[in-house]
């Protein structure tokens, strides 16, 4: 099924028998759009992974090129009640894909997210912009070289800091 | 409607899709401009702030953009909508959230498979046990375990009675918003009945923490059958008399027909799922479109609306109520005997009497409390039909005993999308209807 994106299909093991596509970068758009066409009307979920400490094996397809991060957008098909799963290779020194915004306006939020948890631009995106933590806040706190510990106490400007 | 023609639900023209990306500045400031009629709102705080900032001119009429939230008795928690208003009348709109963000994604890559279902359960705390079931049914997909029969059957037992529990509360809060504030406490007042059972089983009012990978925490106590059939009894009269107090009253109806309407194929198009999606006249529902549990076996129907306004979502809600409540009576006959959690020694502690005699049993009891149990490197995403519509989780395991990443594909996070679209070019008062019947739960939205 998932071979006529033209995409690289991702083996049965690390996906416990979901249909999985590994499009590169440049391709992601396009597969997405001919996946859409194909019926995939929904955008279900996409997030992102940063697998910068990732012990194991990563189990990708051959022709598929490892990098620090991963998108992965989940797709639904109602008429035949299908899903597939779409997982995209983002590097670190530029972290950025298209937004897939205009085949699915339900990718705003999402995307939105993914950008604030782990910095990756979804070029043309409507509103990049975070959604979760504050504006002027600095860093993407779902990365994995970001310490919890690091965030700076608040509130240490009032008058009875112990 | 064929759900596959989807367009773009606020005003883009679909071309660019066949003609592929526009690339360069000029084409991304073409895009964005061709996407200004849109019913979202898409103005930073600050940028909000500084118009805010300007003195008011008693002369100008033109367009206010008014704060409401995120302390506001109707947005259900923690929600902040900037609106756009023309007179009384909402023209744009955009929710801003993130003000219950605690990164419990973040927080689930640092415990284990164990003592995941404590973090996942805090999310959606109307609906705690639909958090933990999506937890385990991932987990469990990554081992490779079966669970036994009877736990699957106490899973779906127990998750119907917390759709049941859940909508109650949305029938109270709704109810509330528009007026009706007797419904706020008759909603509450059975609510509390199934909590009461829950707490019998679990042990907690929510949070229960009680699904958990390879089974449940607890069998369920020796005369659960009575509790669920009384249940049943006492609620199921009551529901008539909500129609009688709710569902013909002529100002019921007034404030919900034809109010935030949605069509299917808007809905489709951002993401909507639940009672969202249904009340826009797609019968759509895991439970009986991708089964998962047992819900191949019990005879229910799926509730779809025709006309996507407040009204539908609340009859759905209500008939919803009835559907799992006849799913609960069956599964009182379907119960079968066995263990209420696997037997895979790998995930399951050993029994309590066992510690007492072997020091074996103890060390293995010591090792899953303290280190957990090591799951298979993988990436697997599982999910089920909560209360408010698909809830996702998208798991990697690098072998360890805590998860890589934890995703949870909240529906009412993505169902929000929704709210400028339902509430474009109507009064503020029927946004209040709208938010409430769009049932965000804010822990959910923001986790």
């Amino acid at each position: 099924m998932a071979e006529r994106y033209g995409a690289p299909v991702g083996g049965d093991r690390p996906s416990r028998g979901q249909a999985v596509i590994h499009p590169s970068p440049s391709q992601w758009f396009e597969v997405a759009a001919a996946a859409r066409a194909d019926g995939f009307d929904q955008l279900i979920d996409l997030t992102a992974v940063d697998y910068l400490t990732y012990s194991a094996d990563r189990a990708l397809p051959e022709g598929v090129q490892p990098e620090r991060f991963e998108v992965v957008a989940s797709l639904m098909s109602h008429e035949r009640r299908e899903r597939l799963r779409m997982r995209v290779q983002v590097p670190a020194d530029d972290p950025s894909i298209p937004t897939l915004f205009d085949l699915w306006p339900g990718a705003e939020n999402l995307e939105r997210e993914a950008y604030d948890m782990f910095g990756i631009v979804f070029e043309g995106h409507p509103d990049p912009s975070r959604i979760l933590m504050p504006e002027d806040w600095s860093g993407h706190p779902l990365r994995k070289d970001y310490d919890s510990g690091e965030i700076p106490v608040q509130f240490k400007a009032a008058s009875n800091v112990r | 409607m064929s759900i596959t023609d989807t367009a773009p639900a606020d005003g883009a023209s679909p071309e660019p899709v066949a003609a592929g990306m526009p690339t360069g500045p000029a084409a991304g400031a073409e895009r964005v401009s061709r996407r200004e009629p849109s019913a979202v709102l898409r103005m930073s705080e600050a940028e909000a702030a500084e118009i805010g900032g300007d003195p008011d001119d008693p002369d100008d009429d033109e367009l206010v953009l008014l704060n409401m939230g995120p302390s506001h008795p109707s947005t259900h928690g923690v929600l902040r909508l900037m609106l756009e208003l023309s007179g009384e009348t909402v023209l744009r709109s955009k929710p801003v959230i993130g003000y219950l963000h605690t990164g419990m994604e973040k927080t689930g890559e640092n415990l284990t498979y164990l003592q995941g279902g404590t973090n996942v359960t805090r999310m959606d705390y109307a609906s705690p046990l639909f958090n933990e079931l999506a937890f385990s049914l991932a987990t469990e997909r990554l081992l490779g375990i079966e669970v036994p029969e009877r736990a699957t059957w106490i899973r779906m037992l127990m998750c119907e009675l917390n759709r049941v529990s859940s909508h109650l509360l949305f029938m109270a809060t709704n109810g509330m918003d528009l007026g009706a504030v007797s419904m706020m406490i008759y909603g509450w007042r059975e609510r509390e009945e199934v909590l009461r059972f829950f707490e019998k089983v679990t042990g907690l009012r929510m949070n229960h923490n009680y699904i958990r990978p390879g089974g449940v925490a607890a069998d369920l106590p020796a005369d659960w059958r009575t509790d669920v059939a009384e249940l049943i009894e006492l609620i199921e009269p009551r529901l008539d008399e909500y129609d009688t107090l709710l569902t013909g009253q002529p100002i019921w109806r007034e404030r919900l027909q034809g109010v935030g309407i949605i069509s299917a194929a808007e809905a489709v198009a951002l993401g909507a799922t639940g009672p969202l999606l249904r009340g826009a006249g797609m019968a759509w529902d895991l439970r009986r479109d991708e089964p998962y549990l047992f819900y191949d076996q019990v005879d229910f129907d799926v509730i779809v609306g025709i006309h996507g306004d407040c009204y539908d979502r609340y009859a759905i809600r209500l008939n919803e109520i009835r559907e799992s409540l006849r799913i609960v009576a069956q599964i009182i006959d379907a119960m079968p005997s066995g263990d209420y959690r696997t037997q895979d020694k790998k995930v399951t502690p050993p029994p309590r009497a066992r510690i007492d005699e072997s020091m074996e049993a103890l060390i293995h009891h010591f090792k899953i409390f303290t280190e957990g149990f090591k799951v298979p490197a993988g990436e697997v995403y599982a999910a089920v039909e909560s209360p408010r519509g698909e809830l996702g989780v998208y798991m990697v395991s690098d072998g360890s005993s805590v998860p890589y990443r934890l995703h949870v594909r909240a529906p009412s996070f993505v169902n929000l999308q929704t709210l400028p679209h339902l509430m474009q070019n109507g009064l503020i008062a029927d946004g209040i209807a709208i938010i409430g019947s769009v049932d965000p739960i804010m822990g959910d939205v923001d986790r």
